[in-house]
């Protein structure tokens, strides 16, 4: 690669170079998960590490990435928006163009991969929005698995157009009735499931959460987008971006973004919580802006909880960064400060969704239009000869009910 | 020696089992917790174990997710449960009580505060589910050195070389987890715990105790032969819920564990 990338000091090197042997990112991260899942971590984890340097299966995942998602997605500069914004060139990563709308299915091809070669015939996933759920049927349905995806009750009937689309993949959708019937029961529930069936059963997790060795190799299958955005730049602008923005969630699509730049000191790193109806008001999903560590699915990560350690239940517009916990590699991110985290409020969120969507022409996920909301403020506050990219995460189409709703209209 | 060590060797003396009741803090009431467990000891069990309600049991079956959620609507918390032992041991100073839970709320109340509170509280032993040996610095060291033990589980797909491990770390009893699944879960298989117990024995001098899945007389006496004690945890929790539903009586509530745990301790004697 022909860019100016410099040599890395020694503390640089460690900080690509995490988690250690065990999981950890400093404190965070690690593996809190009950015994009888431990094997199954170990084995996962010592394929993984067999299979990541093994020739054959990185030539299946990158010829996947290519032709069944449609990789690479572009870089796309949003002149309309920068003129708009009056500050830094804004760029767009367009994983919304991916195949199944998201940068979700870029994780769910490895697992899948991952699972055909350790033999096993039947995954499982959490799914909040659906999004992870619709990418994982859709690996399911391609490889001939037998699938089966845990979901909210409360989220399924707010994401009525994606459970069916899960169904028409042949994916079977269980409804979570325990504790507050969202993404966080979801994935207790999956988690069950994958304790009773560990046998012969594949446990896709959509994001960089969960026990060792899950937030590592969905950041090492997310971070194709980073490499791309990260190449793309350097041939479209001659140089590196000077910023970076990212939804959070649990933080897949913004590692992704992220962590090849994580040396490069001069690359500004933003990820974008959701402040739902503000973070003053408790109503929110913004760990990383307000949470205090501590551990939930499998990791120590910052977390919303009660003075007790309950898990608090959380609020955002959008179903996708409905979640209590965060990716531990951002935590520890945000802890030395690689990294800063901000929250945008689902009123500011949803005009991004229709400030892009009128001058770019582009309709964004309700997840990605706060990263565009906080692009907007970012760039504001840049120079005109300054870069920033933003990473779309997915498009808005499952969207359209709930913003219809919110303007009072039946669609 | 220890409380937990202490009535294990006056089993084994007798050439009996353990009975080890688990019960979910706070439900139906704090308060009644604390009747439930003076019950369940004068039903002749040896060792209690009182489970922190925690918003996320990621590792229990339907019937104590359901305890949990009940317990946390009376806002239970790890601080409540230390107060119930309390409460217990001003009249029982003999029954060891163990608690079982997530780590978070340790997390939360702070491993040294926790440790303190804990020994003045006269908790003997603790089993935190989510919390593998690999992850037990410092909190481990701390419970050693305040004498509580710490208990932890072996599950079906443990390898030899990790129950070693385990084994090494672990103090007061092994749990072994007797089927893969969740608490609660359907069908043991009494002939392969016997096998899994037997290797345990080999490589330790802990008492093993086997829980999950054992609901009646009749699979705690098919377990109990083949191990050092049984943890009957859904069916009694379950119990517990039907009688205070049916009436609010506490005297009601004792009745019905006096007669349920009764049976099992006269199977597992017999
Ligand atoms: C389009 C989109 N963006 C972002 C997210 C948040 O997940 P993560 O933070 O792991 O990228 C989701 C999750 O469903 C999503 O669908």
């Amino acid at each position: 690669m022909s860019d100016n990338r410099h040599n890395p000091s020694r503390e640089e090197v460690e900080l690509s170079g995490l988690p250690d042997e065990k999981g950890h990112f400093g404190q965070y991260g690690g593996r809190f998960v009950a015994e009888t899942l431990m094997h199954a971590l170990d084995e996962l984890q010592d394929t993984y590490a067999r299979l990541k340097l093994d020739p054959g299966f990185q030539r299946e995942f990158d010829q996947d990435l290519a032709h069944y998602v449609g990789r690479p997605s572009p870089l796309y500069f949003a002149k309309r928006l920068t003129e708009e914004v009056g500050g830094a060139q804004i760029y767009l990563k367009r994983e919304d163009l991916n195949h199944t709308g998201a940068h979700k299915v870029n994780n769910t091809v490895g697992q899948a991969l991952l699972a055909k070669y350790m033999g096993k015939q039947r995954v499982i996933a959490e799914t909040g929005a659906g999004q992870h759920g619709v990418a994982t049927a859709t690996v399911a349905a391609r490889f001939g698995m037998q699938c089966q995806v845990y979901m909210g009750a409360e989220d399924i009937a707010r994401q009525t157009l994606n459970v069916y689309r899960m169904k028409l993949l042949g994916a079977e959708v269980i409804s979570v009735e325990s504790g507050s019937r969202t993404l966080k029961d979801a994935m207790n529930e999956a988690m069950r499931d994958w304790a009773t069936n560990v046998e012969d059963t594949y446990y896709i997790i959509g994001t960089v959460a969960g026990p060792h060795p899950y937030p590592m190799l969905v950041r090492d299958f997310q971070a194709v987008i980073g490499r791309e955005a990260r190449q793309q730049c350097l041939k479209q602008t001659g140089k590196l971006p000077d910023a970076l923005v990212a939804c959070v969630g649990g933080g897949s699509n913004a590692i992704g973004l992220f962590h090849p730049f994580i040396e490069d000191a001069s690359v500004r790193m933003i990820g974008v919580e959701a402040g739902g109806d503000g973070i003053e008001t408790g109503n929110h999903a913004a760990p990383l802006c307000v949470g205090q560590p501590g551990v939930l699915h499998g990791n120590r990560t910052y977390l919303m909880e009660d003075e007790a350690g309950q898990i608090s239940e959380t609020h955002s517009i959008s179903a996708g960064l409905d979640y209590p916990g965060v990716g531990p590699e951002h935590s520890w991110l945000k802890d030395i400060k690689r990294a800063e985290y901000v929250a945008i409020n689902d009123d500011e969120a949803l005009a991004a969704f229709h400030l892009l969507t009128k001058i770019e022409g582009i309709i964004p996920a309700l997840e990605s239009s706060h990263a565009i909301a906080q692009v907007c403020k970012t760039a504001k506050q840049m120079s005109k000869d300054e870069v920033v990219i933003v990473n779309l995460s997915g498009r808005g189409d499952k969207d359209i009910h709930t913003v219809a709703g919110l303007d009072g209209i039946k669609v | 020696m220890s409380r937990i060590q202490t009535t294990f060797e006056q089993l084994k003396t007798a050439g009996r089992k353990a009975l080890i009741p688990f019960i979910t803090t706070g439900d139906p009431s704090l308060q009644a917790t604390v009747s439930i467990m003076h019950a369940l000891a004068e039903a002749g069990s040896d060792v209690i174990e009182l489970g922190i309600p925690f918003s996320d049991p990621s590792a229990d079956g339907p019937v104590i997710q359901a305890a949990s959620e009940r317990a946390l609507k009376n806002k239970v918390s790890l601080r409540n449960v230390l107060e119930v032992v309390a409460s217990f041991r001003e009249t029982n100073q003999t029954v060891p009580v163990v608690l079982m839970g997530y780590l978070n709320p340790f997390e939360v109340y702070g491993y040294q505060a926790f440790v303190k509170d804990a020994s003045i509280a006269g908790i003997d032993g603790v089993l935190i589910v989510d919390m593998p040996p690999e992850e037990s610095d410092p909190f481990a060291g701390l419970l050693k050195d305040n004498d509580i033990d710490l208990i932890y589980l072996i599950a079906p797909t443990t390898t030899e070389q990790r129950a070693r491990m385990i084994c090494e770390q672990a103090s007061g009893y092994i749990y072994y987890v007797s089927l893969k699944g969740v608490t609660g879960a359907g069908h043991i298989d009494v002939a392969e715990v016997a096998s899994k117990v037997n290797s345990l024995k080999a490589i330790t001098e802990l008492p093993v105790g086997v829980g999950f899945g054992i609901k009646d007389a009749e699979s705690a006496t098919q377990v109990g032969a083949v191990s050092d004690g049984v943890v009957m945890g859904s069916a009694l929790v379950n119990l517990i819920y039907e009688t205070s539903c049916k009436s609010g009586k506490s005297e009601d509530t004792r009745e019905a564990i006096l007669e349920f745990m009764g049976t099992i301790r006269k199977a597992l004697d017999s």
